[in-house]
């Protein structure tokens, strides 16, 4: 793998380092000759041409090679400093030493090939992964309420006769939940396809965010959870120039998130404050909070914990991350010590002071 | 009296089959059309008391039914649609429209809507004293009562919260408030109309925080709540 790493070095570097190799080998060579033959140079030189055609492409080592194949004949096979060569076998040493650099350039590119096929079709593998995985949570996502408003209503066509009221009630109401929860994935996928295409462009106006908090808690609460929420806005908190619906989504999919996965009756707590121009507002609960090696992952889209129990298609906390990028900001999920998660959403956003027209 | 009569023009069989049926068991008559061209002709023919429109209409763009409906037709029209982006819902009360609900829908509030939308169109001399809940507001007067208590607004709270009165239950752009009540140099100065709302509703709601009769319609404008 970390010859892969280094062919990501440019293709000018591989040459000068190539060119740079060759030139300490001819110091350490020059510096040696008194000692040791000029055999043993030929063979440090060898050596360096390997290394380097284990790491680089094959064009910079041929230069290596044939570079180190002039200089060692030129200054180290007697006689010097000509390209004459005495003896029968130095010639033919000089050619195997030519031949086995040229060998060793072309299989080490030819691995490094395969290797890079083998990850792209790791890659490819991933892929389809990931799209197996979309295509099963969604189809799940859909198809369950899909499934719940058909058989209710063939049960209400049908089955007159024998249903009490009690049950017609109950299956009206299913086909109620069903048809909500539809609304509720169809609403992410258009978030979500939105994000992907691009085309999600804020429309900044005056936001008051108290509204905005306390509408969003609002929301949440019609889908009668059992979570207590608890909200606590700086009174001082001037307007903020951002996109009111997206900053809504934000919140919502985050506070949806907490009601869906923290046990009954968990508290979560909810604060705006301001640093100058930069809106923060975090969201915490008391649950379990995130397995410590997935929170990295949370925000991926389509990603679901291991442990998730089915339903849902990981897409809330990607709208999450999406947006809140989209409007500059960032946003942030640490377990916290006492147990429970933290979510921080910092968006940096022009500000308004004007609070008092009381006299107007 | 006649059953007041509503013109549904919708290309989905399926929406208007449940709009006859939510309608008519409310006491409503209810004519149908599921195209621009034949929507037109039988409002032309047959003027309704109520028009509802659906912008995605396969042969003309609902926006300019409207603008067309509007050179002529006075009652009020109300837009169903499936496009929630403010785009779209400010256009379309630019245009004329009286109200903009989007698909889908609570029947509770698509009926809300349209008798508010009806009451205010039926109210053109003006009722001068409008209820809502415990708040009393007398535009002859100009007086505002929560309970029995009075509630003091400075001038520019009363000119806001009359218009709310005068339109209840419809939906008020930003930009038309802006324009009302500060002037059209500031149609773009929406910060004044945050300030506002927000001491209106510290005056007027019981909670602030959670108001019931002056409702926030996210990036469009605020409506004074039809709530019967």
């Amino acid at each position: 793998m970390d010859t892969i790493r280094f062919s990501k070095i440019k293709k000018r570097d591989q040459y000068w380092l190539s060119l740079a190799a060759i030139a300490l080998c001819s110091v350490i060579g020059y510096l040696l000759s008194s000692v040791v033959g000029y055999r043993v140079i030929g063979y440090t030189f060898l050596i360096s041409v390997s290394l380097l055609a284990m790491v680089f492409d094959i064009l910079p080592v041929l230069l290596a090679a044939l570079l180190s194949a002039l200089i060692w004949d030129f200054f180290f096979i007697p006689p010097y400093f000509t390209f004459q060569i005495g003896k029968a076998e130095d010639a033919i040493l000089l050619l195997m030493y030519f031949v086995i650099a040229m060998v060793n350039a072309a299989l080490t590119h030819k691995i490094r090939k395969m290797e890079k096929a083998a990850i792209l079709k790791e890659e490819k593998e991933n892929t389809v992964k990931l799209y197996n995985t979309l295509l099963n949570s969604l189809s799940h996502e859909l198809r369950t309420p899909i499934a719940a408003i058909i058989g209710a209503t063939d049960n209400l066509q049908n089955g007159s006769s024998k249903l009490t009221l009690q049950h017609r009630h109950d299956l009206v109401s299913e086909i109620s939940k069903a048809s909500f929860r539809l609304n509720q994935q169809v609403e992410n996928l258009l978030n979500m396809s939105r994000l992907e295409s691009g085309y999600i462009q804020p429309r900044k106006d005056w936001c008051d965010i108290n509204e905005i908090i306390y509408r969003t808690v609002k929301r949440i609460e019609e889908n009668k959870i059992s979570q207590k929420i608890s909200i606590n806005i700086n009174p001082d908190l001037p307007l903020f120039k951002t996109d009111q619906g997206m900053l809504e989504q934000i919140l919502y999919n985050i506070l949806n998130n907490a009601s869906l996965y923290t046990p009954p009756q968990s508290l979560i707590d909810i604060v705006a404050m301001y640093h100058a121009d930069v809106l923060e507002i975090t969201i915490e609960d008391n649950g379990p909070g995130f397995p410590k090696e997935e929170i990295a992952a949370v925000f991926n889209k389509f990603y679901r914990l291991k442990s998730a129990k089915a339903g849902g298609t990981g897409l809330g906390l990607s709208i999450v991350k999406g947006f809140t990028e989209a409007l500059g900001g960032t946003v942030d999920l640490v377990n916290i010590p006492t147990g429970g998660a933290r979510f921080t959403v910092t968006i940096p956003a022009e500000t308004s002071y004007l609070k008092n027209m009381k006299n107007e | 009296m006649n059953k007041p009569g509503i013109l549904i023009i919708d290309d989905e069989s399926q929406i208007r089959k449940l709009l006859e049926i939510t309608l008519q068991s409310n006491d409503y008559a209810v004519a149908q059309a599921g195209t621009a061209k034949e929507g037109m002709a039988m409002a032309a023919n047959h003027p309704p008391d109520m028009i509802i429109l659906d912008l995605g209409l396969p042969d003309l763009n609902g926006q300019e039914v409207l603008k067309q409906l509007r050179e002529w037709y006075t009652n009020p029209v109300m837009i169903l649609s499936v496009q929630s982006d403010e785009e779209n819902i400010i256009k379309a009360l630019d245009n004329g429209a009286n109200d903009y609900l989007v698909k889908p829908f609570r029947t509770g509030e698509l009926l809300a809507r349209i008798r508010s939308a009806w009451r205010v169109h039926a109210s053109d001399a003006l009722t001068p004293v409008i209820t809502i809940g415990d708040l009393h507001i007398d535009l002859s007067l100009r007086l505002v009562k929560k309970g029995d208590m009075p509630v003091k607004l400075t001038a520019t709270e009363y000119t806001l919260l009359s218009l709310f009165a005068k339109n209840e239950g419809k939906v008020l752009t930003h930009q038309y408030l802006l324009r009302e009540v500060w002037g059209p140099g500031y149609i773009n100065q929406s910060q004044y109309l945050r300030v506002f709302i927000a001491q209106l509703r510290k005056k007027i709601e019981k909670d602030p925080n959670r108001p019931e009769y002056l409702v926030t319609e996210s990036r469009v404008g605020y409506r004074l709540s039809a709530k019967e």
